[in-house]
């Protein structure tokens, strides 16, 4: 479960101070599924890393679980990040270098997994998202909703609890937009995951229990 | 993870791979030709050296000429040949004289023996032996037999006797001079001096009984130029040594120290420099002792000229000269500087690398990688990516070795010893100012011959690892350094 309370993040552009979470207090209960919308430059991305633990606040708690986020160091964050929390990205972020297989394979590589273990549990978290076949082959050899998949299964083979989405379906056209809504939406509910997705798109946020509207730093919760 | 990585990376960007790992395969292969040139440049040297002054000489000590008071003869003065009235054998008109003098080399001086028990007294030092340099010229002359009474003018006109005698029966002369180098030396000293450097190829060696004795070991080269072989004499200032042993340098490149070598006590004894050297050989227990030996032998003797093997390099001319020196200053910094190059290029193909992969590494944090670990992946493609040039540097380097090997340049080598032409007295010979070095150098080609060590393949494979650990070290710092929020954000 995710508290966060009077959570401010200001960022120095040049002699500017730039808010761009205001004294946000926010509560999201464990296995729920959240849609964040907004303008662009309202502060979701943002809102995202923090409750990703990729950033700390300038001022407020966030606390996920018995972690308090804004306190721990960038060690403490990164185990949480391993252990906890899965991404997927607009852009897929996906290695291009490294197969579908592989990528998947790099979320394990922080919590010691075994070869073996890891080589399995990669390879069964690419036929949960129906690439199995795929495993050998590249990024660059993947069309996007494909590669979305392969993102989907990095962020979900290491069984995290929370998952945060950042406009997954942004680069995919409404065919492959539902594909994808329906494998996240799929997945959420049988790994009883607590699923948060920022989107732009009013049909991807129509399908989350929940809707949060953020502008100009200030949440407002559309339940 | 990390070998698979690693694997794929260096695979997937192959063409910043070859462009690091040649940059650093040239800048490896030009340090180790450069070492290996300079090693073989320095091999050259010692060979030269050794042939003059002896294998394991760390040190030489002579005495350098005094100038003379106001007058007093110069020791470099021209060698006289005096004859008497009833000098020489005549018949049939022509009277032959001949007389040898044994003499010190022009440009060297003789000093008290004692010095050699100064220096073997002296703290860390291993072994000395000490020699006489000497010349020995003989001078031949036939001339008319002026005894016979009757004037020959050659003045017809006069009503006296046509000229006759002498070499061409016409009352003409004939002279000739001839020199060779002679070396005395202890027989007993076989651990230091010339003799240490030399190959024996007939005959044998002086032993410690021939001290006393009149038997001589020559040079090979100038024994077939003499036509002497073992068991025949050689004349030494009028005095019959028979040859027991011929010598030549241990390198064929090199020539040996002089062509004739005798006893020390009998070189003094017909010198008539009794209880006199001109040179001491010094071996030092230690090379990191040489420095204190030369400065207490400095101190001890301090009208003496004490130089090391450094010093004694540096009295090598001759295009080998130009080499080493060529190898010393162009090729020290050039590859110097292409090795800065490679460093320089390797770094920045990194950090232009890690700036690129801004997104991949912002992604790995987020997803949980450490900083130690994407440090370390970055450094590990570093460091293959120069293992890899090191590979190719010690490929590319050994051919060049093998080329040059091949092409075998021959180098003109001149090491400063004792010249026998100058101490002739007579016609030809050079003349003798005051306290002017009297020395010249004897020159030999030497084939460039370049090592293979170990230490070369290991100052490659160092200079890999370091440049690949260099690069991977402020790439994987600048890598640390990126937070994942910010990287994720630029990228968005």
């Amino acid at each position: 479960m995710y508290e966060l309370t009077n959570v401010t993040k200001k960022y120095d552009q040049g002699k500017r101070s730039v808010t761009a979470l205001n004294k946000v207090t926010l509560s999201i209960p464990d296995g729920q599924m959240v849609a964040i919308q907004g303008p662009t430059g309202g502060g979701k991305s943002t809102l995202l890393q923090m409750l990703g633990a990729l950033d700390r606040p300038t001022e407020g708690t966030i606390e996920l679980g018995s972690a308090d986020l804004s306190k721990l160091g960038q060690g403490p964050l990164g185990e949480i990040r391993a252990r906890e929390i899965g991404f997927v990205f607009q852009g897929f972020n996906l290695i291009p270098t490294l197969t579908a297989q592989e990528n998947v394979e790099t979320a394990l590589a922080p919590l010691g997994v075994p070869t073996a273990e890891r080589i399995s549990r990669a390879a069964a978290a690419l036929d949960s998202v129906g690439l199995g076949e795929r495993g050998s082959h590249l990024p660059a050899e993947l069309s996007g909703g494909q590669q979305q998949r392969v993102a989907i299964a990095r962020a979900l083979v290491k069984e995290p609890t929370v998952l945060l989405a950042d406009e997954p379906t942004g680069n995919l056209d409404e065919q492959t937009r539902d594909e994808i809504m329906d494998l996240l939406e799929g997945l959420w509910r049988a790994k009883g995951l607590t699923l948060i997705v920022v989107t732009h798109d009013s049909a991807v946020a129509k399908r989350a229990q929940r809707r949060l509207l953020i502008k100009q730093g200030v949440v407002k919760d559309l339940g | 993870m990390f070998v698979t990585y690693l694997r794929r990376e260096l695979a997937g960007r192959r063409k910043q791979t070859a462009i690091v790992a040649i940059g650093m395969a040239l800048a490896i292969a030009l340090v180790i030709i450069v070492n290996a040139v300079s090693s073989g440049v320095q091999l050259a040297q010692s060979t030269v050296l050794a042939s003059v002054y002896g294998v394991g000489t760390d040190i030489t000590v002579s005495q350098t000429p005094a100038a003379p008071t106001e007058g007093e003869a110069g020791a470099g003065g021209p060698a006289n040949f005096d004859f008497g009235a009833d000098a020489g054998a005549t018949a049939d008109g022509t009277t032959t004289v001949s007389q040898s003098r044994l003499s010190v080399d022009r440009g060297t001086t003789a000093f008290d023996a004692t010095a050699l028990d100064t220096v073997g007294g002296i703290d860390n030092v291993s072994a000395a032996a000490a020699t006489l340099s000497l010349s020995n010229t003989t001078f031949d002359g036939a001339l008319p037999d002026f005894s016979a009474g009757t004037p020959q003018t050659g003045d017809d006109a006069a009503g006296g006797t046509p000229p006759s005698g002498g070499p061409d029966g016409a009352g003409g002369s004939s002279f000739s001079v001839d020199s060779f180098t002679v070396l005395g030396l202890d027989p007993a000293a076989e651990a230091v001096g010339p003799l240490s450097a030399v190959s024996l190829t007939d005959g044998r060696s002086l032993e410690t009984t021939d001290a006393g004795t009149n038997v001589a070991v020559l040079d090979a080269d100038y024994a077939t130029t003499a036509e002497l072989v073992v068991g025949d004499t050689v004349a030494i200032a009028d005095t019959d040594f028979t040859v027991v042993g011929l010598v030549t340098a241990s390198s064929a490149d090199a020539a040996t120290a002089s062509n004739v070598y005798i006893p020390l006590d009998v070189a003094q004894t017909l010198s008539g420099l009794t209880d006199q050297v001109t040179d001491i050989y010094v071996q030092a227990a230690s090379s990191t002792d040489i420095e204190q030996i030369q400065a207490d032998v400095e101190t001890a003797l301090p009208e003496a000229t004490v130089q090391t093997q450094s010093d004694l390099a540096s009295s090598v001319s001759g295009s080998l000269s130009s080499a080493a020196d060529l190898v010393k200053n162009l090729g020290l910094w050039l590859s110097l500087i292409v090795l800065a190059a490679a460093f320089l290029i390797a770094i920045l193909f990194t950090i232009s690398g890690v700036t690129r992969r801004t997104r991949e590494f912002g992604t790995l944090k987020a997803i949980g990688w450490s900083n130690g670990r994407i440090v370390r992946q970055v450094a590990g493609e570093s460091l293959v990516q120069g293992l890899i040039g090191g590979v190719g540097g010690i490929a590319v380097g050994l051919a060049g070795i093998l080329v040059i090997n091949l092409a075998a340049p021959t180098l003109t080598a001149g090491a400063a010893t004792a010249d026998p032409a100058s101490a002739m007295g007579g016609p030809g010979g050079s003349a003798g100012g005051f306290g002017q070095a009297m020395v010249e150098a004897t020159t030999s080609d030497i084939v460039l011959q370049v090592p293979v060590t170990l230490s070369v393949i290991l100052i490659a494979v160092g200079l890999a690892v370091l440049g690949g650990l260099l690069a991977g070290a402020i790439g994987g710092w600048r890598a640390s350094r990126l937070s994942p929020s910010e990287a994720l954000r630029s990228i968005a």
